[in-house]
């Protein structure tokens, strides 16, 4: 099971990635589960959501706690709350800002992740270009499938189609192409 | 149809395959994204032959429900939480009329302190109302429940709620099995009231009734409510034949043959204990699970023959009636009245106000059932540091304040405590 948790503000659609990611997953056969931490669905309040993959059903329930990967939409985050709370010695961490982890202040925590497992997406800057609004969440998800190999573009590409028709569908596919033409991919 | 969808929009599409002739709700989460869809069907045609009626409270919505169900129609509401209450009076009203309504309860703690999030609170204040109430175990169980519900509902012309735990099923997206159209009119026959307000022949339903009869009208409630133990598996049996899938029944077992604890719950928990158990079993412990579906009625005769005979019973459950303890270690208890050799029963309450329930936590209630049982009720992950000091704050000051806001404050001055 790969494990993902999605952190953000209220309005950069958290929710929606994490569905977004399920959905990608389950074009490609798999099982997943996609839910919110719910509550708080204030904009700009601090956003969890949550997705699992795997190849058979799902059944735990419990909140993420030992996420496989981290994706952050917002940087500023990281000195509010503990975003990196529970990640595996392993895992992964996209985040979407046009500073540096040593300006963020985490590079001594992204030093114990494996080399080449953390990125940074300026995503808000992509999805201003091709979207014309700040919303980080479909191109992060490209940047994602680059990163990690867990979910194919193509899948990315249809989930956002399927959600999200005709212009604004095509501008989020763009913005995620781009995102993930410019993230290199973890060597296996 | 296969497809990756919320909860609560893929309750919405079954239910409208269950061709539903009126439909009144009003929305409080988390239900609201089922009526929502729900309107949405009947408004761009989807659902045709369907009337949904916007009211001013959950009162008014079963409210129009009964009278609708009462003409002949076949009726739908849902709601939660402190919408069921409002609705108390009507949900008397619907099962002692008899009135074969079908209600999701999208499963949410009751205030104060207001609280959206899930536990089972709201199902159990109205689970001595005269409804039969189905536990789902997983949005494709809710989803399957529905059709189930109005099948059970109109064969023995009683209301049927089904419980589906908000947030947690309600607004996870998940792979789930869209029945067919065709499907669901196989399995669900066109209703055929026992009763109907017709003005070509004139009836009244709700007569006044006094001591002469009003206990033999009970007794009848009653019965239909023990005939529904013999439909539910039946039905569940008939479904799988079609749809191909286990959904239903009174209660289904997870690796029960040989073990020597036994845990009971009801409703999307059982997924996280049937994960704990496989670790606890990898280590040797001899551990299986008995899920509830049907609270009520409550499958006594079944749950005895599964629980006599082993050491111990895990009862965990999202609710708790203060003064007492919890409903279903109670009504579990009752299923154990005079049983020889009966096993030991561990009451849990876990979950209360969306608390998350983790494998960690069970797994170590688990191994304290046996290893150190208490008396009562054992609350899983209770904070005892912020229930110390509040009770210290009492003893000491007269006018010591609201509790909820004063243990609030006293979660911020350790969070605070504890970052830099």
């Amino acid at each position: 099971m790969f494990q993902i948790r999605i952190h953000g503000r209220g309005g950069q659609g958290v929710v929606t990635a994490t569905e977004l990611l399920s959905i990608a997953a389950f074009m490609e056969g798999a099982h997943a589960q996609a839910f919110p931490s719910f509550g708080s669905e204030r904009t700009g309040a601090p956003v969890v959501a949550f997705c699992r993959i795997d190849d058979k059903e799902i059944r735990l329930r419990e909140p993420i706690v030992e996420p496989d990967a981290l994706i952050v939409q917002d940087a500023t985050l990281f000195k509010v709350i503990d975003v990196f709370h529970g990640l595996k010695p392993k895992g992964y961490l996209l985040v979407n800002t046009n500073k540096s982890f040593e300006e963020l202040h985490i590079a001594d925590r992204v030093a114990k992740i494996p080399p080449g497992h953390a990125h940074a997406t300026n995503a808000t800057a992509i999805a201003l270009k091709h979207i014309g609004r700040p919303l980080p969440n479909a191109v992060l998800l490209g940047a994602f499938a680059a990163l990690t190999g867990v979910v194919h573009l193509k899948s990315v590409a249809e989930a956002i189609r399927q959600q999200f028709s005709g212009k604004i569908g095509e501008a989020n596919v763009a913005a995620a192409t781009e995102a993930y033409e410019a993230t290199e991919p973890v060597a296996v | 149809m296969l497809k990756q969808a919320e909860g609560s929009h893929a309750m919405a599409e079954t239910i409208a395959l269950c061709r539903p002739e009126v439909i009144c709700a009003y929305p409080i989460t988390p239900q609201t994204h089922i009526v929502e869809g729900l309107g949405e069907m009947v408004r761009n045609g989807h659902l045709k032959n369907c009337e949904f009626i916007n009211v001013e409270s959950e009162f008014a919505a079963l409210s129009v429900a009964i009278g609708a169900s009462a003409a002949g129609a076949r009726a739908y509401t849902a709601t939660a939480s402190q919408g069921l209450l409002f609705m108390a009076e009507a949900i008397y009203n619907a099962s002692g009329l008899g009135l074969p309504i079908v209600m999701t309860l999208g499963n949410r703690a009751i205030g104060a302190p207001i609280n959206i999030w899930n536990d089972h609170s709201d199902a159990m204040s109205m689970c001595d109302a005269g409804w039969m109430q189905l536990f789902a175990e997983t949005n494709q169980e809710a989803l399957d429940l529905h059709v189930q519900a109005f099948r059970l509902a109109e064969e023995l012309s009683m209301p049927v709620m089904v419980c589906v735990d908000g947030f947690i099923l309600t607004h996870a997206v998940e792979r789930l099995d869209i029945p067919s159209q065709e499907d669901v009119d196989a399995f669900l026959p066109t209703y055929e009231p026992v009763q109907v307000l017709d003005p070509a022949q004139p009836i009244s339903i709700g007569a006044m009734v006094g001591p002469d009869a009003f206990m033999e009208v009970r007794f009848l409630q009653h019965y239909k409510q023990t005939l529904a133990l013999r439909l539910l598996p039946e039905f569940s049996a008939e479904f799988k034949r079609r749809f191909g899938r286990d959904s239903g029944g009174l209660l289904r077992t997870y690796r029960a043959e040989d073990a020597d604890m036994l845990v009971v719950a009801m409703g999307s928990i059982n997924g996280t204990i049937k994960d704990t158990i496989d670790e606890m079993r990898a280590e040797g412990l001899r551990i299986g699970l008995v899920t509830l579906v049907a609270f009520r009625p409550f499958p006594t005769a079944e749950l005895r023959n599964l629980l006599a005979g082993r050491k111990h019973v895990v009862v965990i459950e999202k609710s708790f009636a203060v003064g007492m303890g919890g409903q279903l270690a109670n009504n579990v208890d009752l299923a154990l009245r005079n049983t020889p050799a009966a096993p030991q029963v561990h009451s849990v309450i876990a979950g209360l106000g969306g608390r998350p329930v983790t494998r960690a936590s069970l797994q170590r209630v688990f191994l304290r059932a046996e290893a150190q049982p208490w008396e009562g009720a054992h609350f899983l992950d209770l904070n005892e540091d912020i229930i110390g000091k509040e009770l210290h704050h009492v003893r000491k000051v007269r006018r010591s304040g609201p509790t909820a806001e004063n243990l609030l404050r006293r979660l911020g001055e350790a969070r605070s405590a504890v970052s830099p």
